[in-house]
C-alpha cells in the first residue's frame, strides 16, 4: 500500500547546542496581529459505520476507530488518501493561497518560528578550537510536511547568512510527491542543492523507517501535523528520530482564540471567505472546507502540548498555565501556535 | 413582539431568513453550498471579474451564473418550464446530458439535417466534446438547481441548431441570444467580455449578431423547454421553424473570406511595393 500522504513534517535537530535555545526569551515575544480568522461551522454529523479496507500500516495499531477528516468522519485508513487528493489539488497554488487565506502573515510567522529556533551553528574562537568543537557533517535537520520547501529554505538562509554555518542540512520530507515536487522546483539550481545542503524524501511521518534513530538534531513540521491519522505516532517518530538533546518543533493552527470576540470574527473568515478564495483562485472549494474544518478539529495548545510530553519529550511550563507558562507560544492572538519539546539526553 | 408577528417571522420563506457560516442548514442535494447573502454577492463579484481575467475558467462562470440566479431569475426560468407540458415532463423525468447519454458515434449516423447529425457535426467542427458540465453547488431550491444544470448542458444544443462557434464572437452572440430567451443574468453578464473584441469583431457583433440574437430570443419559445433527447430525429429546420429562430450569418464562413481578403490585399500591397522599388533602381 502506497504511502499515504500526511503533510511532511520537518525534524530540526539542535542537539550539538550546548544550551537549550529553544527557549529564546528576547525573540520569542509573541506579535500580536488581529487577523482573525473563524472556523466553525455546523456540529459534525454523528460517527458513520466504518468499514476499513485496508490493512494498517506497519507498526501503528489497529484501525477500527473512525477518524474525522474535518467535519466527517471516515475510517482512519482512509483519511491519508483524503488528505492526498487534498493536498494533490492544492499543491500548484499553494504559496499563494496562503497568502491570500492570511493576508501574507503566514510569512512572518514562518520567519518568526525560524528565527526562534535560531538553526546553525555560530562558528565561535579561533579555527583550531572550533574545528574541534565542531561536528564534521553539520547539524542536520528534518523537515516534515515541508513539501513546497519555505521552511526549509527559511532555515538554510538563516543557518548560512546569521550563524555562517555552511554545513547545516535539510532533509525535506513529504507524504504528497505533489507537494514534494513544488519543493524541487523552488530548490532546482540554487546553490544549497549543488552544496548537497538539502535533500528530499517521500515519507509518512508516521513510519520514518528510512531515518535512523537519534540522528537529527531539529525536527520542525509547519502547519502539517493537523492533517496526520496518528499524530500520537508521528510524535513517537519524532521522538525516535531525535538526537538526545535533540528539538523538536512544531507551528501549527489553533482551533480557537482565546478572546471571543475575536475568534468570532476569525472563524466567520476562516468559514466563509477560505472556501470563497480557494473556490475563486484554486478551482477548489472542497479542499479548503476540509482545510478550515481540519483546523477546527485539532486539539488545544494544551492538549497538544500534554501530546508532545506523552511522546516523551520535556516541555517546560507549569500545569494549567497559558502561553509561555504553559509551555507553548501563541502567535496572531492565538490562530497559530509554536510548540517545541526537547528529547531527554 | 406579538405572537402572530412573531409566528409570520418564524415562517418567512428561506432565501430571505439568515444564517451564519458558523451554522449553515443541511444541504438540499449532494454538493449543494448553501451561501449567505454577502457570500453570494463577495461570489458574484469575484467570480465575474475572475472569468473576465481568465475565459478559460469555466467553473468561474458557472459560480457567477449560480450566484447571480437566485432568488428572482432562475425561479421565473422554472416557473416557465412549469408551465409548458414539455416543460413539465422534463422536470418529471431529468434527462442529464453527458458523453454518455449522448454518444457521438451513434448521432454521426442520424439523417442528413436532423438535430442529432446537427448537433455531432457542430462538436467535430469546433473540437468539443458534451463533457460533463460543472455540478451546480450554490442554487438552494434542488429543482431550481436542476433548471440551471439541464441549462448549462443544452447550451451546446443552441450553439448546434445555430450554427455559431466556440469562438468568442460566436459565445457572446449565443450568450445575449440566451439573455433575451432565458434571462438569466450570468448571460447578460458575459457581454462584457465585448470588450475582448477586435475592432472588426465588435462592428460585427453590434450591426450583425446582436439584433439577431435579441430579435430572436425574444419572439423564440423558451429554448429550455426543448426535449432535446427527443428532438434528436426531428430536421433542423422544422425545429427551428417550431422555436421561432432564424439562422444567423455563418460567423466562421465570414471570417474565412475576410482572412482571404485580408492576405490577398497584402499580398497585392507587398507586389506594388517591389514593383515601385524596381522602378526606384531603373530611374535613381
Amino acid at each position: 500500500m502506497a504511502s499515504l500522504s500526511l503533510r511532511t513534517s520537518r525534524h530540526l535537530a539542535t542537539s550539538t547546542r550546548t544550551t537549550a535555545p529553544w527557549i529564546c526569551q528576547s525573540c520569542c515575544q509573541s506579535r500580536t496581529f488581529a487577523s482573525s480568522v473563524s472556523r466553525n461551522q455546523q456540529p459534525p454529523p454523528p460517527p458513520s459505520h466504518q468499514d476499513p479496507t485496508q490493512p494498517p500500516l506497519p507498526g501503528t495499531r489497529q484501525d477500527d476507530a473512525p477518524t474525522h477528516f474535518g467535519f466527517s468522519t471516515i475510517p482512519s485508513t482512509l483519511k491519508a488518501s483524503r488528505v492526498a487528493n487534498v493536498f494533490s489539488s492544492v499543491a500548484s497554488s499553494y504559496d499563494t493561497m496562503n497568502d491570500l487565506m492570511s493576508l501574507g502573515i503566514h510569512r512572518l510567522w514562518k520567519d518568526h518560528f525560524v528565527r526562534c529556533l535560531n538553526p546553525g551553528i555560530r562558528p565561535t574562537g579561533p579555527a583550531g578550537l572550533r574545528s574541534e568543537s565542531t561536528k564534521e557533517e553539520g547539524q542536520r535537520i528534518l523537515d516534515i510536511a515541508g513539501g513546497t520547501g519555505d521552511i526549509a529554505q527559511r532555515m538554510l538562509d538563516h543557518a548560512t547568512t546569521v550563524n555562517k554555518d555552511m554545513k547545516t542540512h535539510v532533509t525535506i520530507s513529504d507524504i504528497n510527491p505533489e507537494m514534494l515536487a513544488e519543493g524541487r522546483k523552488r530548490f532546482a539550481g540554487s546553490d544549497y542543492q549543488l552544496a548537497g545542503r538539502v535533500d528530499f524524501l517521500e515519507a509518512n511521518a508516521e513510519n520514518l523507517s528510512t531515518i535512523p534513530s537519534n540522528s537529527i538534531d531539529l525536527y520542525t513540521v509547519a502547519f502539517g501535523i493537523r492533517n496526520f491519522t496518528h499524530k500520537d505516532q508521528a510524535l513517537r517518530e519524532a521522538f525516535r528520530v531525535l538526537k538526545p538533546g535533540g528539538v523538536f518543533a512544531c507551528l501549527e493552527f489553533t482551533p480557537h482564540l482565546s478572546n471571543s470576540v475575536l475568534d468570532g470574527l476569525y472563524k466567520r473568515w476562516s468559514f466563509g471567505a477560505i472556501p470563497l478564495i480557494g473556490q475563486v483562485v484554486a478551482g477548489d472549494r472542497d479542499s479548503y472546507q476540509y482545510l478550515v474544518e481540519s483546523i477546527e478539529r485539532f486539539p488545544g495548545q494544551g492538549e497538544f502540548r500534554d501530546m508532545i510530553k506523552e511522546a516523551g519529550f520535556l516541555v517546560p511550563g507549569q500545569e494549567g498555565g497559558e502561553g509561555e507558562k504553559g509551555g507553548w507560544e501563541d502567535l496572531s492572538l492565538g490562530i497559530a501556535a509554536v510548540h517545541k519539546g526537547v528529547k531527554p539526553v | 413582539m406579538s405572537r402572530p408577528t412573531l409566528h409570520r417571522l418564524l415562517h418567512l420563506p428561506s432565501s430571505l431568513r439568515t444564517f451564519s457560516v458558523l451554522s449553515r442548514p443541511t444541504p438540499n442535494y449532494p454538493s449543494h453550498v448553501p451561501l449567505t447573502p454577502l457570500e453570494r454577492a463577495s461570489l458574484a463579484i469575484t467570480s465575474a471579474f475572475g472569468s473576465l481575467l481568465n475565459p478559460h475558467r469555466h467553473d468561474l462562470i458557472a459560480a457567477l451564473g449560480e450566484a447571480t440566479a437566485s432568488p428572482y431569475f432562475i425561479s421565473r426560468l422554472h416557473r416557465a418550464m412549469l408551465a409548458n407540458p414539455t416543460g413539465r415532463r422534463i422536470l418529471r423525468e431529468r434527462p442529464r446530458i453527458t458523453s454518455k447519454t449522448m454518444r457521438l458515434e451513434e448521432l454521426r449516423e442520424y439523417p442528413e439535417n436532423s438535430v442529432g447529425r446537427a448537433y455531432a457535426e457542430w462538436l467535430d467542427r469546433e473540437g468539443v466534446t458534451p463533457d460533463t458540465r460543472d455540478g451546480v453547488r450554490y442554487i438552494d431550491n434542488e429543482e431550481e438547481a436542476y433548471v440551471m444544470q439541464r441549462y448549462r448542458e443544452t447550451h451546446d444544443f443552441t450553439h448546434a441548431i445555430t450554427g455559431l462557434p466556440v469562438i468568442i464572437e460566436g459565445e457572446l452572440a449565443v450568450k445575449a441570444f440566451e439573455f433575451a430567451n432565458t434571462l438569466l443574468p450570468m448571460t447578460a453578464l458575459s457581454l462584457v467580455a465585448f470588450v475582448r473584441l477586435k475592432k472588426a469583431e465588435r462592428a460585427r457583433f453590434w450591426s450583425v449578431y446582436l439584433p439577431w440574437a435579441v430579435r430572436n430570443g425574444l419572439k423564440a419559445e423558451e429554448v429550455v423547454n426543448v426535449y432535446w433527447e427527443e428532438e434528436l430525429g426531428t430536421d433542423v429546420g422544422v425545429l427551428r421553424g417550431r422555436l421561432g429562430i432564424e439562422v444567423p450569418p455563418d460567423l466562421r464562413g465570414i471570417r474565412k473570406r475576410e482572412r482571404e481578403e485580408r492576405k490577398r490585399e497584402r499580398g497585392v500591397r507587398e507586389a506594388e511595393g517591389r514593383a515601385a522599388e524596381r522602378n526606384g533602381e531603373a530611374t535613381g
